[in-house]
């Protein structure tokens, strides 16, 4: 077995540094599925977040409870839920979006929406109060104003899309219900890890479990790098 | 002189808190305006509202005799800024923060340089472009802010408690450019204070506030002869006492202001007075005192506040008294609540309101 999991890793890296194709086409898919969930959940997100940040409204509290909440939902839920709607009798099987990447960076961006909203209402709620008045007071008008709040909050706001776009990466779940992990259309990292694996080609899944690890471990430093520079 | 700004019957509520009633105050152009009062008389309140960035409850404002509404504020907001009592900063660099307000008003690269260069120099922080303003001391920070306002070159300057809580030296320097400002750029400024000396020495005029409503306007040396009791209202001001004066043979004042304390003053004076020291012109000692300080007391520490580079202690001497030292000198001395601790200040300390 040792002997086997040695065996495994040196043809990893074998595959890796070769650039095989089908590690290289696995691993850019991946990040443009995730990196676009990430880019859709930021859009729709981060208008809600600087909603809940920035004012005051009856019911607040019930909004930002539902979001903490949808923080810890199963991603094997959250994929079931959306095949049930996107499958052909489903109430969305008319899109005919199943096993395809669209249905993934859907599923994915309604799985890490609750990230981006919870993580950016927060940071904005812990900004000095006065930031608002200071850029008003200044000559900003409403709209600038809840912008200088946003930029002192930004700490907040990239470790909300690192965080948001290493779990997408992350999520086996919801890729592998809608996606269906079809080799050339729809396997992603992690799909093809699981499959792989069971399947014994052990090497392949290996050498996709390192690029997952490194695309997560460099996007983080050097997140944290950035940040540190600026501050 | 023209008025700048005219507040008519403004009030303003928050739930059942009324913060402003009633108010009604003509602003001068190239004056400088005192707003005498407590904390919570509704100072900052009435400041936010002449900024424009709170809206009134009801009430009219003009500015320039042209009336404020909803949809012409952002232009009274570039006209008139406000400096806040709890500096509040960017989190970026000194230019950064102090270039924030001119991209409103459409200043080239080099222009927005120069006018940072030029109001750097003016507060006395010359080179700071590139610091961290948070990572600065808390008086050279207030500077910072004071050099924000002053660089988009506002008609009116509001300022709220703008030497609240920063130490001596940086004081002098703020209320300095303060005066230069009002000579040489003929600013109309308002100062929010709770300290009648630097009202005093700085404004023209002053309001007294107290719960939300202006109690009298005049000179600040009408309102110092206000009766003494509101007075001691509106002061609830650090160190005030009353009490009943006699000459010495020194030919200085001996004042009884009860509880067995009695208080000597550099001054000739008979009879019922009030009379303050400045918290800073107290020495605190944790051993009893040899100086030539005429008044010398002995009491316990019953409050601490920690205000950044500087300490607020309230000591309890027979009468309370309030006393401000260094952060390095109140940890060197390692003082706790009811520590006993030794109080000396000078008979020329002792001013007569």
């Amino acid at each position: 077995m040792a002997n086997e999991i040695i065996d495994g890793l040196i043809k990893a890296l074998q595959l890796i540094f070769s650039g095989d194709p089908t590690v290289v086409e696995i691993s850019v898919r991946s990040i443009l599925i995730s990196g676009s969930a990430t880019i859709l959940s930021v859009l729709w997100g981060l208008p809600v977040a600087m909603i809940l940040g920035l004012k005051n409204f009856p019911g607040k509290f019930l909004i930002k409870g539902f979001f903490n909440t949808m923080l810890g939902i199963p991603t094997v839920a959250l994929g079931l839920i959306l095949y049930l709607l996107f499958s052909k009798a489903g109430p969305l099987g008319f899109l005919r979006l199943l096993y395809s990447p669209a249905a993934m960076i859907i599923g994915q961006a309604i799985l890490i929406t609750p990230i981006i909203v919870s993580f950016v209402a927060s940071a904005i709620e812990s900004v000095d109060p006065d930031i608002k008045d200071l850029a008003k007071t200044l000559g900003a008008s409403e709209t600038e104003a809840s912008i200088a709040v946003l930029k002192e909050s930004k700490n907040g706001v990239v470790l909300a899309v690192t965080a948001s776009f290493n779990r997408a990466l992350a999520e086996l779940g919801i890729v592998l219900m809608v996606g269906g992990n079809i080799a050339g259309f729809t396997s992603v990292l992690t799909t093809t890890i699981a499959l792989e694996t069971n399947k014994g080609d052990i090497e392949l899944s290996i050498a996709l479990a390192i690029i997952l690890l490194l695309i997560v471990f460099v996007l983080t430093i050097s997140m944290n790098l950035v940040q540190r520079h600026r501050t | 002189m023209k008025t700048i700004m005219e507040l008519d019957n403004i009030s303003k509520v928050y739930g059942s808190i009324t913060a402003l009633d009633h108010i009604n105050l003509n602003l001068q152009e190239g004056e400088v305006f005192s707003l005498l009062g407590p904390n919570g008389s509704g100072k900052t309140t009435l400041l936010k509202i002449m900024a424009g960035i709170e809206k009134p409850s009801s009430g009219e404002i003009l500015f320039r005799g042209v009336e404020v509404y909803e949809n012409n504020t952002n232009q009274m907001r570039l006209k008139s800024t406000m400096v806040f009592q709890k500096t509040a900063l960017f989190n970026t660099n000194v230019y950064q923060n102090i270039a924030y307000g001119l991209r409103f008003r459409n200043l080239s690269k080099k222009e927005t340089d120069n006018k940072v260069k030029e109001v750097l120099k003016t507060v006395r922080l010359e080179g700071y472009e590139k610091r961290q303003a948070k990572k600065l001391s808390g008086g050279e920070q207030q500077r910072v802010a004071l050099a924000r306002a002053l660089a988009i070159d506002t008609d009116v300057l509001l300022l709220d408690e703008p030497t609240a809580n920063i130490d001596p030296k940086n004081v002098s320097i703020i209320e300095d450019v303060l005066s230069w400002v009002n000579k040489e750029k003929k600013t109309t400024m308002v100062i929010a204070t709770h300290n009648i000396f630097q009202a005093e020495t700085l404004a023209n005029r002053a309001a007294l506030l107290l719960e939300g409503r202006i109690v009298k306007v005049g000179t600040p040396q009408d309102i110092f002869t206000q009766p003494s009791k509101l007075l001691a209202d509106y002061a609830r001001l650090e160190n005030v006492f009353t009490g009943v004066a006699i000459i010495t043979k020194e030919g200085t004042s001996m004042i009884d202001i009860g509880e067995g304390v009695q208080i000597e003053a550099a001054l000739q004076k008979l009879g019922n007075v009030s009379v303050h020291v400045r918290p800073e012109d107290i020495i605190l000692s944790a051993q009893p005192l040899v100086s030539s300080a005429r008044n010398t007391f002995e009491g316990r520490i019953t409050e601490i506040s920690d205000l950044g580079s500087i300490v607020k202690l309230r000591v309890k001497a027979g009468k309370d008294f309030t006393v401000q030292v260094t952060k390095r000198s109140f940890n060197e001395m390692q003082p706790n609540l009811g520590s006993k601790v030794f109080l000396a200040f000078k008979a020329s300390a002792v001013q007569v309101i």
